[in-house]
């Protein structure tokens, strides 16, 4: 079968075990394929999967292309991209969805190239849409939307491929919601063939070390976040007191990341990680839209700013104007008091 | 053991906004960008791809050759490569190049070095500040056919034809052998790149284009004409090439916007509703009030 109108998932996969933004756009992608009248289909390469075809139909997959070479046991550029170029080929999705991580940000350009097709990265989201080209005078039907802030995060971008397939973009993990596998549900698994191409195998990987994350935003109740408004150690060392008297993570802007406060694992935002706790505090944090599309939808946000005027109180519950220096520490010394 | 190798490079370099100073409004109240607003920067990985090349040509010989697409106002990051160490930069400007998505602008990449002629590593950062894709090198490394190496933070090893390099993520890291030539994409935690040279800087300063010839003319009453100016430039290496698409074997439908598969359907000004927000006085007996009413509603506690 070959329904032009596919929405297939990249599903990255270590060890036997899922990379958790793959099950996030398998959510996404059935969400699409319904307005579409299509189907999910997932291409998954490797060489010991276990039941990983079976899972990811649970998670919603129609189809499983299952690729199986010790070639593929570990992931690498060239010949990944010729076995999902190929069958990107033979059966022409319509729209192609990649996780942004370190493995999809390699593979989805050099595949989108290999296709000769358009790519939008990290977006924050995806809608199925009509599109009328004025200058072609013609109109598109359900294209896929590719939404992303653009221009240093002013404005937000629709990205549109009207003209060649697979329609493909990259999300973040964390920017979908990822749903619960039905364990009832059947689906088809398709073995496909592996050939490579001399050149394929140029790059070796020697070794590979991994280490766990030392911070799980995504999981934490609590967020206290610094922006470029907490300029000094001092002031830092306040923004993670704080945290902790809450018992929750330390969060930053990208700002605070660069300035070298923290490292980038803690970055919150379009291009760090996408949070909803239940409390979010954003101290010296303007608000751009990177980072507002990655915190924007936390149960409660306090924002503390000495710009009246920063968009981060637009979307604040609780609004604090005044230095961070002052601010915070008045936050502990209550949180303590209470505490007693 | 083979004759000492040397190895020449090309470094793709980017004039990006600087997003991480922005001052002021950066758009005017038509919604257009307020291109003031933002200073043009070296776009922050290039510089340590640049850094990366030029060790390696220090160390094994060899040439650096640095190329950018864009306005002409990019003969300054190019000016910037030749003070650091570069070899010889090349501009790709052309209105033609305009308005080009990742795809677009890696095939114009692609067909500039192939003019450049024989390379054995092209260098790039592993993204550009102003719209953080990361697409450009994987999309350069797959039209030239070479594999790449995404993330790279130390070559451990260069001999013959084979290369050792560090890659090197978030969580974690890896070590990668490959074939030459290929294309990397290095991480601002590669190295710390050199600051320009002072020598360097005397010795290129007058290094232009020919679009800057009457700025320079003002600046050095000396010369008579623009003539005058190109023959000085030309022949103490000093002029800047600027290639335009007809200088390159192109398919000029590949180029630009009209060669970029993604369009702009629209862009919206995000206009914030204000929520009912509450303000809080920053005194003791504000954020007091704030902790307990927190408190009352189970978000803390």
């Amino acid at each position: 079968m070959t329904d032009e109108r596919n929405v297939w998932i990249f599903i990255e996969q270590e060890d036997q075990r899922i990379a958790e933004v793959s099950l996030e756009l398998l959510a996404k992608g059935v969400e699409i394929a319904k307005q579409l009248g299509s189907e999910v289909w997932a291409v998954l390469c490797g060489d010991q999967i276990g039941d990983l075809a079976e899972q990811v139909i649970q998670h919603g997959a129609d189809q499983v292309l299952l690729a199986i070479d010790p070639e593929l046991d570990m992931y690498r550029t060239l010949p990944y991209c010729r076995v999902i170029s190929n069958l990107a080929r033979q059966w022409k999705p319509y729209i192609f969805l990649i996780g942004a991580t370190p493995v999809g940000r390699d593979l989805a350009p050099r595949l989108a190239s290999a296709l000769k097709v358009g790519l939008t990265a990290d977006c924050t989201d995806l809608q199925i849409g009509d599109y009328t080209s004025k200058k072609e005078n013609k109109i598109y039907k359900d294209l896929l939307y590719q939404v992303r802030p653009a221009f240093g995060g002013n404005v937000i971008a629709t990205i549109v491929n009207p003209r060649t397939r697979p329609q493909m973009a990259t999300v973040r993990e964390g920017v979908m919601r990822r749903g619960e596998p039905d364990l009832k549900r059947r689906g088809r698994i398709e073995k496909v063939s592996v050939v490579f191409e001399p050149g394929d195998l140029a790059l070796q990987v020697l070794s590979r070390e991994k280490r766990e994350p030392t911070v799980r935003l995504k999981d934490s109740p609590v967020i206290v976040a610094a922006g470029a408004g907490v300029d000094s150690l001092e002031e830092f060392e306040l923004v993670r007191e704080l945290a902790n008297v809450l018992g929750g993570e330390v969060g930053a802007s990208r700002a605070a990341v660069d300035a070298g406060f923290i490292s980038r694992e803690h970055q919150i935002g379009q291009t760090g990680s996408t949070v909803r706790p239940r409390l979010y505090i954003a101290a010296g944090i303007s608000g751009a839209i990177q980072h507002r599309a990655g915190m924007d939808q936390s149960s409660k946000i306090i924002a503390i700013n000495t710009d009246p005027n920063a968009p981060i109180f637009k979307i604040a519950h609780y609004k604090i104007v005044g230095d961070v220096a002052e601010v915070l520490p008045l936050l502990i010394k209550s949180l303590r008091e209470k505490a007693k | 053991m083979p004759l000492n190798q040397i190895y020449h490079s090309v470094v793709l370099i980017k004039q990006v906004p600087d997003t991480r100073n922005v001052r002021g409004e950066v758009m005017t109240a038509e919604g257009t960008m307020n291109r003031n607003a933002l200073p043009a920067i070296f776009n922050p990985e290039d510089l340590n791809a640049l850094e990366m090349a030029l060790s390696i040509k220090e160390q094994n010989g060899g040439s650096v050759t640095v190329l950018t697409m864009g306005p002409m106002q990019a003969a300054e990051v190019l000016r910037e490569a030749l003070f650091r160490g570069a070899d010889r930069v090349v501009l790709l400007s052309d209105r033609k190049f305009a308005g080009a998505d990742t795809q677009a602008t890696s095939y114009t990449l692609k067909c500039a070095i192939d003019k450049l002629g024989r390379f054995d590593m092209v260098f790039c950062g592993r993204q550009a500040i102003d719209g953080d894709t990361a697409q450009v090198g994987p999309q350069v490394a797959e039209k030239l056919g070479i594999p790449q190496i995404t993330y790279a933070e130390a070559i451990i090893d260069l001999r013959g034809d084979e290369i050792v390099v560090r890659r090197a993520f978030d969580l974690g890291t890896e070590l990668v052998k490959c074939q030459l030539p290929c294309l990397l994409t290095v991480v601002g935690s590669a190295n710390q790149p050199r600051p320009a040279s002072a020598r360097r800087r005397i010795e290129y300063k007058m290094a232009a284009i020919p679009n800057e010839y009457p700025k320079l003319l003002n600046k050095w009453s000396e010369f008579e004409n623009e003539q005058a100016l190109d023959e000085y430039l030309e022949e103490r290496k000093l002029k800047i090439d600027v290639w335009k698409a007809a200088d390159l074997k192109v398919d000029e439908t590949g180029l630009g916007l009209a060669g970029s598969p993604t369009q702009v359907y629209k862009v919206n000004y995000v206009v914030l509703e204000t929520t009912n927000s509450k303000e809080i006085q920053p005194t003791l007996e504000g954020i007091q009030g704030l902790i307990t009413e927190l408190i009352q509603e189970y978000i803390v506690g």
